[in-house]
């Protein structure tokens, strides 16, 4: 195709295991081709141009939450991101605030994990389940507006866009605030508001959000991280 | 030189990993994981529509129970399975679901009353019991009697993960990312733990466990397109198979699912027919129930993806730039329902298509999907041939699947087995046989042979490009190695592969990168694919008949004579070109349920001499147990529950199907 686009990738590079290496932008170009995705494009720019190039896919369909960068100053999902939607000048960074590994990889698994730590985020209940017997009953509706909340990949975008959390390094951001916010609606987890208080009544916690909300809009998910900010602050001004 | 000793060594961190370790955990033992990736990232997440459990919660439902379970499963598998298995299965899937449950997954639930539904292209309703309300409902399936899929919309192995990643944190189950096995330690038939490498920093070092369990998943990625996570290399089978002790069973038996998206490869849920979806050609028009009058869009997996390409080498296909494709017709279902049970669906669509599902049909096509065989084990997950190896989830054997797995089988297989194998994992280190008095000489040799590797491939002399053979690799799968099969190309493909895995030798990395280094990874993985790709072209090869998913046109037939047997590959010679195969007789004549017509499908096979002798005695016990209950029966039939571990032994609660509806 003749009146294909030439596109220019302009790439933040930086290996920080090796001790020569300082960050800088890279530049590659490719043509672009039908259906052309991030995930296809820098797969191509590893495998024609540059070997070393570091990034983060394992799904490839938006599905895992791997690929978060910030595209175009963006942060987003780069696997579910055509080329036919950006400028010929593609600009593409590592999310910022997580640990960076190299290029565009950053540590989001460190994060998740601490996140799950310190928010407990599972059911908790004194018993176990009876594996032989009929499941406890839920109310259609509830275990649907669970799931709703619960499609959260932890892809780290919302983390990224949030201006509390590159000002204070333990803030929980919307997805800790949104995770929790689904175990509080979960039927089955026995905690009260006084036990989620003692988890984000605080400045680390809910209390920090300054409501900018740049994590609703970079949401990949859609999740409604607006309205969960907000109903959980006004619960947790109650529970004490 | 760093070793870490642990109990119990689980690779890979996708559900059967974390549902292995969190049981040895609770046992009082001391697992690790290792993950390519943060666990909850596992392919395992990209599992859509649902797991297959006999809760018979819902209208559709009512009636089910395992016994039913067991024979949709077992007829999907082309009687490849090994039934043992496949009961086991059944049992415990209920179980799995409801811990699931216990532990936090959203499972969508029964609402009484009347609600409308799409069968067969019509709008039915469907009245749901007062007395099932709010219990956890379930949807179709391809090749199942019963609604029985169980579901969080149409994300139901991220709840899954997510759930089971959590509650591993929970229990502290510690799970190390981005970290690499390289290669088993092993000696004298047992196996010790493995060489790893850090994905971040490339340093290289070992773990030594009493007990080391392989969950890593499946090989998709051998293929060139596959709806597999780009992780699914298949290098957790290779580990197993480059021990030359451990046998790796039945690898050509590879699934297609029939909906992944034109060209992307991106999968639709098997839900998509099962709530309703039609197949729809050039013109429009439903092919399906021209070919299988029964089950149509609901046929197993394998005769689907099959009928599709049959329509399209008939010129059915709609031509593209990508090469001819179907369409997968939704809109029949109506928006709410796609935006509601379908979303993920809707998203792919939307973001890699840009259509809406609920106007647009969506351009589909058969694609790989999913690995039968693996690590072959014994109904504990234990490996047949080295003791201290442990296999569980897609990357194992034990055989559930056969030669065709049924949609919702698989997130139900790996919990289930996690729940088994954790077990069996925990017996076996709570007695002697799992002592160790490995010497660090041995682990140190290992490492050094494996370090001595990846130096070679560093600053060695190659000047092959890891690029080019792993593409030729790709290429070579699907086209020759693909749904429609003949011996001349699988001897094309079987020479090819073997070419390439020489070449792979003198693979040489450009990029002295420090720390993580991507092409240095190709290149160390790139070997271990080519032996599980020889280990699929080459099985494919040797077994001349057509089961499941493995076609031959020139053998179509399914030869029960001569062929009901369950392949077995080792590398006994880690210098030789080929895997070593041979064939391990199924017996029938211990069979619950003799080999038979599917109810879909071609009507072609041969009988196995048993068969009949079988049918007769199997016939006979039912006689003479009629008034016996369906537990009785089975017992005499085929006894398993000593297989199980005690604590999943006891009986799954249903409501009473036979009491009639109040109101």
């Amino acid at each position: 195709m003749s009146d294909a686009r030439t596109l220019t990738f302009r790439i933040l590079r930086h290996n920080p295991q090796d001790p020569a290496s300082t960050p800088d932008l890279a530049e590659y170009q490719l043509d672009e081709a039908p259906g052309m995705t991030l995930f296809i494009a820098l797969t191509e720019i590893r495998e024609r141009f540059e070997p070393s190039l570091q990034f983060d896919f394992v799904c490839r369909a938006g599905i895992c939450g791997s690929c978060g960068m910030l595209i175009n100053g963006r942060p987003g999902l780069a696997c579910r991101t055509l080329t036919t939607k950006l400028d010929s000048v593609i600009t593409l960074a590592p999310l910022p605030v997580f640990k960076l590994i190299g290029d565009l990889s950053v540590d989001t698994g460190r994060w998740a994990r601490e996140m799950a730590e310190q928010l407990e985020t599972w059911v908790h209940r004194v018993d176990e389940p009876d594996v032989d017997r009929l499941e406890q009953r839920m109310e259609p509706e509830r275990a649907e507006a669970v799931y709703e909340l619960d499609r959260c990949i932890e892809c780290g975008c919302c983390i990224a866009a949030c201006g509390t959390a590159r000002m204070r390094e333990e803030f929980v951001g919307a997805a800790g605030i949104n995770k929790l916010a689904r175990f509080r609606l979960d039927p089955r987890d026995e905690r009260s508001d006084a036990d989620f208080y003692d988890l984000v009544g605080t400045d680390d916690g809910i209390f920090g959000c300054m409501s900018l909300l740049g994590c609703h809009d970079v949401c990949p998910k859609e999740l409604p991280l607006q309205s969960q900010l907000a109903f959980i602050r006004r619960k947790m001004v109650r529970a004490v | 030189m760093k070793i870490r000793y642990a109990d119990v060594l689980i690779i890979g961190g996708g559900l059967a990993g974390l549902r292995t370790a969190i049981g040895v955990k609770r046992r009082g033992l001391d697992p690790v994981v290792l993950s390519l990736v943060p666990a909850k990232r596992s392919h395992s997440a990209a599992a859509q529509g649902g797991m297959q459990a006999s809760l018979g919660n819902c209208a559709m439902g009512q009636g089910d129970d395992e016994d039913v379970h067991f024979a949709d499963t077992v007829r999907g598998s082309d009687w490849g399975c090994d039934q043992e298995v496949a009961r086991m299965f059944v049992h415990t899937a209920p179980k799995a679901v409801r811990e699931l449950d216990g532990w936090g997954v959203p499972w969508d639930r029964v609402r009484a009353g009347e609600h409308e539904a799409v069968v067969n292209a019509e709008r039915v309703v469907i009245r749901e019991q007062q007395r099932a309300h709010g219990l956890i409902t379930a949807r179709d399936f391809g090749g199942t009697r019963k609604w029985r899929t169980c579901y969080t919309s149409d994300g139901t192995g991220h709840a899954m993960l997510f759930t089971l990643g959590d509650r591993s944190v929970a229990e502290g189950v510690p799970v190390i990312e981005r970290i690499e096995a390289l290669a088993l330690i092993h000696d004298a038939g047992r196996c010790h733990g493995a060489v790893v490498r850090d994905l971040v920093t490339g340093e290289i070092s070992a773990f030594v466990a009493r007990a080391t369990c392989i969950a890593s998943g499946g090989y998709g990625r051998i293929y060139k397109v596959s709806t597999n996570g780009i992780i699914c290399e298949g290098t957790g089978m290779a580990l197993a198979l480059e021990t030359g002790v451990a046998e790796l069973g039945n690898m050509e038996a590879v699934q297609f699912h029939p909906t992944a998206i034109v060209p992307a490869g991106i999968l639709t849920t098997e839900g998509c027919r099962g709530d309703g979806g039609l197949l729809r050609d050039v013109d429009g028009h439903r092919f399906m129930p021209d070919y299988e009058p029964e089950k149509k869009e609901l046929a197993s997996r394998d005769v689907v993806s099959r009928r599709m390409t049959e329509h399209m080498r008939r010129g059915k296909g709609v031509p593209s730039r990508y090469g001819d494709h179907l369409w997968l017709d939704i809109t029949v279902l109506g928006r709410r329902h796609i935006e509601k049970n379908l979303r993920e669906v809707k998203d792919i669509c939307n973001h890699f298509l840009g259509i809406d599902p609920a106007e647009d049909w969506i351009p589909v096509r058969p694609t790989q999907h999913y690995s039968m065989g693996g690590i072959r084990t014994r109904p504990s997950g234990e490996s047949t041939t080295l003791s201290g190896l442990f296999a569980c989830g897609e990357a194992a054997c034990w055989d559930l699947h056969g030669f065709n797995r049924l949609g919702g089988n698989s997130v139900a297989e790996t919990v289930v087995a996690g729940m088994i194998v954790g077990e069996s994992i925990a017996d076996y280190c709570s007695g002697a046989g799992s002592d160790s008095d490995i010497p660090t000489a041995l682990v140190r040799a290992f490492i050094d042979r494996e370090r001595a590797g990846l130096e070679a491939l560093m600053s060695g002399p190659g000047t092959e490009s890891v690029v080019e053979l792993r593409s030729e690799m790709e290429r070579t799968m699907i086209e020759q190695v693909g749904i429609f099969r003949t011996g001349a190309e699988l001897d094309a493909a079987v020479d090819t592969l073997r070419d390439l895995l020489r070449r792979s030798r003198d693979v040489g990395v450009r990029a002295p990168a420090v720390g993580a280094n991507p092409e240095l990874v190709s290149a160390y993985r790139l070997p271990k694919m080519l032996r599980v790709a020889l280990c699929v072209a080459l099985g494919a090869r040797e077994r001349t008949e057509s089961r499941g998913a493995h076609f031959r046109e020139d053998f179509p037939q399914r030869d029960d004579r001569n062929w009901l047997s369950r392949t077995l590959a080792t590398w006994p010679n880690v210098g030789s070109d080929l895997p070593t195969l041979r064939h391990d007789p199924l017996d029938v004549m211990s069979m619950e349920m003799p080999p038979g017509f599917r109810g879909y499908g071609a009507r072609d096979h041969a009988d196995h001499p048993d068969t009949e002798r079988r049918e007769t005695e199997v016939a006979a016990v039912r006689e003479a147990h009629g008034d016996a209950d369906r537990f009785a029966i089975q017992q005499q039939l085929m006894p398993f529950a000593h297989l199980l571990p005690e604590r999943y032994r006891g009986r799954n609660e249903r409501l009473a199907s036979t009491e009639t509806e109040d109101v």
